[in-house]
C-alpha cells in the first residue's frame, strides 16, 4: 500500500495560497524522515495535494513544482468559492477514498474552520498550530508517527502532540512556520479528477457579498523588512517613526499585542502567538520587551535588530544584535545616517 | 420563539501563567479561572438577539464543578437556562471528544426546545485551537459561520440570519438558514454591563448539573481519554536563547553607536543585499 502525505491546497480567487507550499516541503521532509521503514518494508510514498475549487488547473501545476507528485482535483462550479460545509464533506469523502496517513492543512482562517469539521467527520485526531513536525518513534509502537509540537497555554508550555490510533494523522501550520521549499518549474506529477456530488443541504450557508479590506494588501507575513513598534512608543503617534524607518528601509510596519490592545495600530500589523508568524530577512524590534508570545512569531527572522532602552529586555535574547538607548534618539539617528549613505553613493 | 443557545468555556487566565523552571509545568495555584474571553463576547451578542427577538438564551459548559461561576457570569449577562456538564468520566477529553459530549447535549436540548442558532468563541486561550466549534458545528449537521464579527439580521419567520465573518483578505456577507452554528469573534459585541434584575437571577442561581449517565446516556468510548485520538508525549518549557551583542548608546554616544549598528548590520550579506536593491 502506498504511504501517502497530504496537504491541502488552500487557493483563493485563481491563486495557491503560499502556506500550501510551505507544507509541501514539510511533507517531503516528512517522507524522508521514514526512508528507512520504506527500504525494510518495500512500501512506496507519495506526496500528495488536495485541490478543492474551479478552474484551478494551473493550480495543479504550481502544487507540482512545489513538491506534490500528485494532485487530486475536485473542479467544479459548486465549489467557486469556499464554504465550510461543501469542502468539509468534499475533503472526508477523499480521506475514505484514499486513506492517507498525514493530512496537513495551512491554519489561515479558512485552513482553521475546515480542518476541525474534517477531523471530526473522520473521528481522527488534529493538533492545531504545529511548530515543529517530524516523523518519529512513540513508545513501542513499531511504525513511526507523527510527531507534532505546538505552543499551548499562551506559548508558556511547548507540546508534543501524538495520534497513534487514528488515520490520519492531521496537523494545521501557521504561514511563515516553515520555510517555502525551491520551486522546481521541470517538475512533472498526475492531476486526478475527483468527482464530489454536492447537495442542497450542505449550501444552507450561502456567501451574499465580499467586502474587501485594504489593509489585508499588507501582506506582513511574506514582507522581507518589518519595523515593528511596541509600547515603548508611550504613545500612537509613535507609529510615525516606525512608518519612516520602514519606508527608508523599503519594509513594512509590524507591532507586538500591546500596541493593538492599546488601540495604537490596527490587529493586522501584530505580530506574535495570536498574531502573524513572520519570517524576514530583516526585522527591527522597537521598544518591544520581547514577551514568549511575540518572540515565537518572530524568531525565525534571518536578522533582528533590538532596540531597548531596558537592557535586560527579553528581546534581546533572541536579537542578532541589540541596541540599549532611546529609539526616539535611535531611530532619527538611524535615518539620518541611512539618508547620508545613500546620498553618498548615489 | 427563537432560542439561542452559547456553549462556554472556563479557562485559566493565560496572561497570568507561570511555569515552574524546575518541572517546566504549569503553576496552577494562583491562577485565576475566568469566562473564555471570546465566549464572554460570543454570549453578550446572544443575549442582545434574544432581548430583541424576545427570545431565549441557554448556555451550557462542559468542565469541572468550579466551572458554575462561568455560567453565572452568563446569567449575569442575560442567559436563561444554564447546564453544567459535569462527570470525571469527561476529564482528558481532547477537541474530539469535547465536541460529541457538546453535540450530544445540544441535540438533547433541541429535542425538547429546538434551538435555532448555537454560539461558540473563535477560540479557548488556553489552547488556542479553534477546533471545537467546527467539529460540534458538523456533528449536528448545521450551517457554520466561523470568524462572525456581526449579526446583521436574525430572521424567525423565515428561519435565516445574515452574518458577517472577517477573513484575511475582508468580510465575507454569509445568509444560513436556521438551525446555523458561529464562532465569534470579540468584535460580534461589546460586554454589557449587568441589569439589576439578571445580577439578582445571578446570586440565586444553581446549575443544572448532567453526568455521563443523565440525562444522557454518553458513549463511554467517545469520551474522556478513550475517546481522544490525541496525547500529549511529551511537554516542556521554549528554548533558551543566548543573549545577542548589544551596543549602547549611553557608552557609544548616539551617533557612534548608530554607526556601529549599521556597520554591523550591513556586513550582513543578505541585509546589504536587501538594502542595495533599494537605492
Ligand atoms: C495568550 C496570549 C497571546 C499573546 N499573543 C501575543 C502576540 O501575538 N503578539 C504580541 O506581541 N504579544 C502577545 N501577547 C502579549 C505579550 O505577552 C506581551 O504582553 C506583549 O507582547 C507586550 O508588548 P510590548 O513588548 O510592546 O510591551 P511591554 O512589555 O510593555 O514592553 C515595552 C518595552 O519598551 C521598552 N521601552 C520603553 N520606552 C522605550 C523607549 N523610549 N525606547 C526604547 N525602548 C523603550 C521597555 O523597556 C519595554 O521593554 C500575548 C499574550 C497572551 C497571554
Ligand atoms: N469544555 C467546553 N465546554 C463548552 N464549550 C467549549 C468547551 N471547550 C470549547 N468550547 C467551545 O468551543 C470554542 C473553541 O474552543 P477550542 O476549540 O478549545 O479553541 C470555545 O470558544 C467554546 O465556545
Amino acid at each position: 500500500m502506498t504511504r501517502r502525505f497530504w496537504v491541502f491546497i488552500e487557493q483563493n480567487q485563481g491563486k495557491m495560497h503560499p502556506v500550501a507550499a510551505e507544507l509541501l516541503g514539510v511533507a517531503n521532509q516528512l517522507v524522508s524522515e521514514i526512508a528507512d521503514e520504506l527500504q525494510a518494508s518495500g512500501e512506496e510514498t507519495s506526496v500528495e495535494g488536495i485541490l478543492v475549487g474551479h478552474n484551478v488547473t494551473d493550480i495543479a501545476q504550481e502544487a507540482i513544482q512545489y513538491g506534490a507528485q500528485r494532485i487530486h482535483k475536485i473542479d467544479s462550479p459548486a465549489f467557486e468559492h469556499y464554504l465550510n460545509r461543501p469542502y468539509a464533506e468534499a475533503l472526508t469523502h477523499l480521506v475514505k477514498k484514499y486513506q492517507p496517513e498525514v493530512f496537513l492543512i495551512g491554519a489561515t482562517t479558512l485552513g482553521r474552520d475546515l480542518a476541525g469539521a474534517v477531523a471530526t467527520s473522520l473521528k481522527t485526531g488534529l493538533t492545531a498550530d504545529c511548530t515543529k513536525l517530524e516523523m518519529g518513534h512513540f513508545r513501542k509502537i513499531e511504525k513511526k508517527l507523527l510527531l507534532a509540537t505546538r505552543p499551548a497555554f499562551g506559548g508558556n508550555v511547548i507540546a508534543t502532540i501524538v495520534c497513534k490510533d487514528h488515520l490520519p494523522q492531521m496537523a494545521t501550520v501557521r504561514p511563515r512556520v516553515f520555510e517555502t521549499p525551491a520551486r522546481n518549474a521541470k517538475a512533472e506529477g498526475e492531476i486526478l479528477e475527483e468527482e464530489f456530488e454536492v447537495k442542497p443541504e450542505m449550501m444552507a450557508a450561502k456567501l451574499v457579498e465580499f467586502i474587501k479590506d485594504n489593509n489585508a494588501q499588507l501582506n506582513l507575513e511574506y514582507a522581507d523588512i518589518i519595523v515593528s513598534g511596541g509600547k515603548g512608543l508611550g504613545n500612537p503617534d509613535g507609529f510615525k517613526l516606525i512608518k519612516e524607518l520602514a519606508d527608508e528601509l523599503g519594509g513594512v510596519v509590524g507591532s507586538s499585542r500591546a500596541a493593538v490592545d492599546g488601540g495604537w495600530i490596527d490587529y493586522a500589523h501584530q505580530v506574535g502567538q495570536t498574531g502573524k508568524h513572520v519570517r524576514p530577512k530583516l526585522y527591527v524590534a522597537c521598544g518591544i520587551s520581547g514577551a514568549i508570545q511575540h518572540k515565537v512569531g518572530m524568531q525565525d527572522s534571518d536578522y533582528i535588530l533590538a532596540i531597548n532602552t531596558d537592557p535586560n529586555a527579553p528581546i534581546f535574547e533572541v536579537a542578532t544584535l541589540g541596541v540599549v538607548g532611546d529609539l526616539y534618539e535611535v531611530i532619527p539617528e538611524m535615518i539620518k545616517q541611512l539618508r547620508a549613505q545613500k546620498g553618498a553613493s548615489s | 420563539m427563537i432560542h439561542l443557545l452559547a456553549s462556554i468555556k472556563q479557562v485559566p487566565d493565560t496572561t497570568n501563567i507561570r511555569i515552574d523552571p524546575e518541572t517546566g509545568s504549569m503553576i496552577r495555584k494562583g491562577v485565576p479561572a475566568i469566562l473564555n474571553p471570546y465566549d464572554a463576547h460570543a454570549v453578550a451578542a446572544a443575549a442582545e438577539w434574544k432581548r430583541k427577538l424576545d427570545g431565549k438564551l441557554t448556555v451550557i459548559t462542559m468542565g469541572p464543578p468550579a466551572a458554575k461561576e462561568a455560567l453565572q457570569e452568563c446569567i449575569e449577562m442575560g442567559a436563561d437556562r444554564a447546564i453544567l456538564i459535569s462527570d470525571r468520566k469527561f476529564a482528558g477529553s481532547d477537541t474530539l471528544a469535547t465536541s460529541y459530549v457538546l453535540a450530544e447535549a445540544i441535540r438533547k436540548i433541541d429535542q425538547d426546545d429546538p434551538v435555532d442558532l448555537v454560539f461558540f468563541g473563535k477560540q479557548a486561550i488556553d489552547g488556542d485551537t479553534a477546533q471545537v466549534g467546527p467539529g460540534a458545528a458538523i456533528r449536528l449537521g448545521l450551517p457554520l459561520i466561523t470568524y462572525a464579527v456581526e449579526i446583521s439580521e436574525i430572521n424567525v419567520d423565515e428561519k435565516y440570519a445574515v452574518i458577517v465573518r472577517k477573513t484575511e483578505s475582508g468580510k465575507e456577507i454569509i445568509q444560513t438558514s436556521l438551525p446555523a452554528a458561529l464562532t465569534a469573534e470579540k468584535a460580534i459585541a461589546e460586554i454589557p454591563y449587568a441589569a439589576l434584575p439578571d445580577l439578582i437571577t445571578s446570586l440565586k442561581f444553581i446549575p443544572e448539573v448532567w453526568s455521563a449517565d443523565e440525562p444522557l446516556a454518553y458513549d463511554e468510548n467517545q469520551i474522556g481519554l478513550s475517546g481522544s485520538p490525541t496525547m500529549v508525549a511529551k511537554s516542556g518549557t521554549p528554548e533558551a536563547h543566548e543573549p545577542a551583542e548589544t551596543i549602547s548608546v549611553a557608552e557609544q554616544g548616539l551617533s557612534g553607536a548608530v554607526e556601529i549598528i549599521l556597520g554591523k548590520m550591513l556586513s550582513n550579506s543578505s541585509v546589504a543585499s536587501l538594502l542595495e536593491e533599494l537605492k
